[in-house]
């Protein structure tokens, strides 16, 4: 308002028309930045490491001392869900081994009482994503696949995105994700140690699969 | 021929409707000049409205209010509290999406059609046809959007780049749909928006109190009425005239694709863009009508929105009935011509089916009622001018309900089944007009409702001094000046 109580566009105002042309040529790389970087789930979820009730190290357990994912998580190879061990597994050998170390303290106690161990879920897909571990695990996609060099891990974190986009692009193109059977579980395999006939397992395994057609239909995830 | 001197200027009234093909109608009635005409539109926005207005205001706002809670109620609850199932998945939504979709439609033939064909009758009307097509474009928008059933996600309509790697499908007419309505709008709003700033700028001049003052000021983008803002402001309105054409035919074409490029007996014709076009600015000018009659009586708008402008809008909804009823004998015509017997089933299940009772309301009130407009004497019946208008409204709306309903006969008798909406259905219906109603109560109260500048353009003082040579029988004044001639 001026002194004549009219309504005037103040001197300042003409900044606003450059400040325009500016915002419009940041403001879309600020989204697409945000968006495309910041929002990813690359960013969100990648690296999430919940801390557990007992300092499990896979690093120990798998990497240096070589023992096999299904020693624990047994029912790998049948069932959606990857089993999380019992207590009574841990006990098998911590009977005997570092029976009375402090940091198994807990696993003991549940041992007794029967009370689970409250792990913390690291990998968890939302409630209308059906993934099935022995559909993958039969298949011949490693467990390296989703879940990383677990066997360098001292405490477990998210290693994938496990976005839907994630998912579909091994869906969409799935051989140089497969690998013998007999090889799922090993960190330490690479396609260029296939034997000929590991490799004309993975030609066998490719031609059983589904087409990429259905393995990217809705309802083959969403059910 | 007729000269007109500010003394006579009273008679232009009585030749408001003659048609001599000698000079034109005048455009705008009673003792009124530049000053005048000012006076009436901008007094409506900036004194206290009439009565009659906050009673209207009232109702819309309670039917507003009623559309709020029932769509709370919808997320709450889920979809299910509408009548859509199997087989008629489509119920009142789309029916009620397309309704209003088509009402919006004659604000950007009036506005944009008719200005580049230099109708000068449409001055009188435009501004707040225009303003009537964003308010039923925002009440079309929002029923597919809570359509979709969970509403925070509608933004999925909208094709970008994801972390699901997921896009709309660019084969479905739907997401075309998108596209047009959204261009559509965008569009409108900008031309509506840019033709009013020299009369917001005139709001602003007169405006008494402070906000009011920076507001209107605000959005007249420092209109100061100078040569160059004049130009460029002509410039740019013809400009989007230009862009709005188009957008009037693509709109309803690209929303009849969602019935035509289905399957489904009765929708799969390449009758339906057309046949939609015109159904959408049949049921727009009757809308216009239906709004512009209770207007002109209660804002004091009788010498800008003329007889004659009612008389051309009756003529213009005569004339697109008649389309309309043209297209609806050709559906029928190639049902039976065409020989297919699942067509043929579905025209005849129309009309005798069980929903038949609904084709025949169509038929009565989008054939047969506006016949009543041939007559001169019963189209200045404002009344009964009013009902045939309503009636159309109501003939446009049961069409679109008719068309939706074929889904009731499928293919397979198996799933054959029998719609019924729910009180929430009807409802909704109910609320998406208070949502209507309480937007343009507040463009009437608070935006100009008439087109001041445009409207002065058509006025026989801005010709005067202009013309006068081309007549032998030219009379001057005693002054030497010219005369006022209807231009």
């Amino acid at each position: 308002m001026d002194s004549s109580g009219q309504f005037h566009f103040p001197r300042w105002s003409n900044l606003l028309l450059p400040a325009i042309g500016v915002l419009a040529v940041t403001a879309p790389i600020y989204l697409i930045t945000l968006v495309g970087y910041g929002a990813s789930p690359a960013t969100i979820n990648v690296g999430y490491r919940p801390e557990q009730p007992v300092e499990f190290s896979h690093a120990i357990h798998v990497g240096e001392l070589g023992m096999d994912c299904r020693y624990c998580h047994t029912t790998v190879e049948q069932a959606a869900f990857a089993a999380i061990p019992p207590t009574a597994t841990c006990m098998s050998c911590h009977t005997n081994i570092h029976p009375k170390s402090i940091k198994l303290l807990k696993v003991r106690e549940s041992y007794q009482t029967g009370q689970p161990i409250e792990w913390v879920k690291v990998h968890d897909l939302p409630d209308y994503a059906y993934f099935d571990h022995a559909a993958h695990v039969n298949k011949g996609v490693s467990c390296l696949e989703c879940h990383g060099r677990i066997d360098r891990m001292e405490v477990v974190h998210q290693a994938e995105e496990l976005s839907m986009g994630w998912c579909l692009d091994c869906h969409r193109d799935p051989t140089p994700s497969i690998r013998p059977r007999g090889q799922v579980t090993n960190m330490e395999w690479d396609p260029a140690m296939a034997t000929d006939e590991e490799q004309a397992e993975i030609e066998r395994i490719h031609k059983s699969l589904k087409s990429t057609r259905q393995l990217t239909d809705c309802s083959t995830c969403h059910r | 021929m007729t000269t007109l001197t500010p003394d006579n200027l009273q008679d232009a009234a009585s030749a408001n409707l003659a048609d001599d093909p000698r000079r034109r109608a005048p455009l705008v009635t009673g003792d009124q000049d530049f000053a005048s005409v000012t006076e009436t539109v901008t007094h409506l926005a900036l004194r206290k409205p009439p009565r009659a207005w906050y009673i209207a205001f009232g109702i819309s706002m309670a039917l507003l209010g009623l559309l709020g809670v029932l769509i709370l109620y919808l997320i709450l609850s889920g979809v299910g509290v509408w009548g859509n199932n199997q087989p008629v998945a489509w119920g009142f939504p789309i029916v009620n999406f397309v309704f209003w979709v088509g009402i919006g439609h004659a604000g950007t033939l009036i506005s944009a059609i008719l200005f580049l064909f230099r109708q000068n009758w449409r001055t009188g009307i435009n501004r707040f046809a225009e303003a009537m097509t964003i308010f039923a474009v925002v009440c079309a928008g929002l029923f597919p959007g809570i359509h979709v059933g969970r509403l925070w996600l509608a933004y999925w309509l909208v094709p970008y780049p994801n972390q699901m790697a997921m896009w709309p499908n660019f084969r479905s007419p739907l997401l075309w749909d998108v596209f047009a309505v959204g261009t559509y709008a965008t569009v409108s709003l900008l031309f509506w928006y840019v033709g009013m700033i020299p009369d917001l700028a005139t709001l602003r001049d007169r405006a008494t109190t402070k906000i009011r003052k920076i507001v209107y000021g605000l959005l007249a983008l420092g209109w100061r009425g100078s040569n160059r803002h004049w130009q460029r402001f002509e410039k740019a309105y013809l400009l989007l005239a230009a862009l709005a054409t188009p957008l009037v035919l693509s709109v309803h074409s690209v929303v009849s694709f969602d019935f035509a490029v289905s399957q489904v007996p009765g929708w799969h014709t390449t009758i339906f863009p057309p046949y939609f076009v015109a159904g959408a600015i049949f049921g727009g000018f009757a809308m216009v009508l239906a709004l512009a009659i209770p207007a002109r009586q209660w804002f004091g708008l009788k010498d800008l929105i003329t007889p004659r402008h009612v008389d051309n809008m009756a003529k213009i909804l005569l004339g697109v009935g008649l389309m309309v009823t043209y297209a609806y004998a050709t559906e029928v015509f190639i049902a039976w011509y065409g020989q297919s017997p699942n067509e043929q089933f579905a025209f005849i299940n129309r009309a005798f089916g069980q929903s038949g009772w609904a084709y025949w309301v169509m038929v009565t009130c989008n054939c047969f009622i506006p016949q009543l407009l041939w007559f001169g004497k019963l189209r200045r019946n404002l009344w009964l001018l009013w009902g045939v208008a309503v009636a159309v409204n109501v003939g446009m709306w049961f069409e679109r309900f008719v068309i939706i309903l074929s889904l009731e006969r499928d293919f397979v008798p198996s799933s054959w089944g029998q719609f019924m909406p729910t009180w929430v259905d009807m409802g909704m219906l109910v609320g998406s007009f208070g949502l209507f109603f309480t937007l343009f109560l507040l463009f009437c109260r608070y935006l100009p409702m008439v087109a001041i500048a445009e409207v002065k353009t058509v006025m026989p003082q801005a010709h005067a001094g202009h013309g006068d040579k081309q007549y032998d029988d030219v009379e001057t004044d005693e002054s030497g000046t010219a005369d006022y001639r209807i231009p």
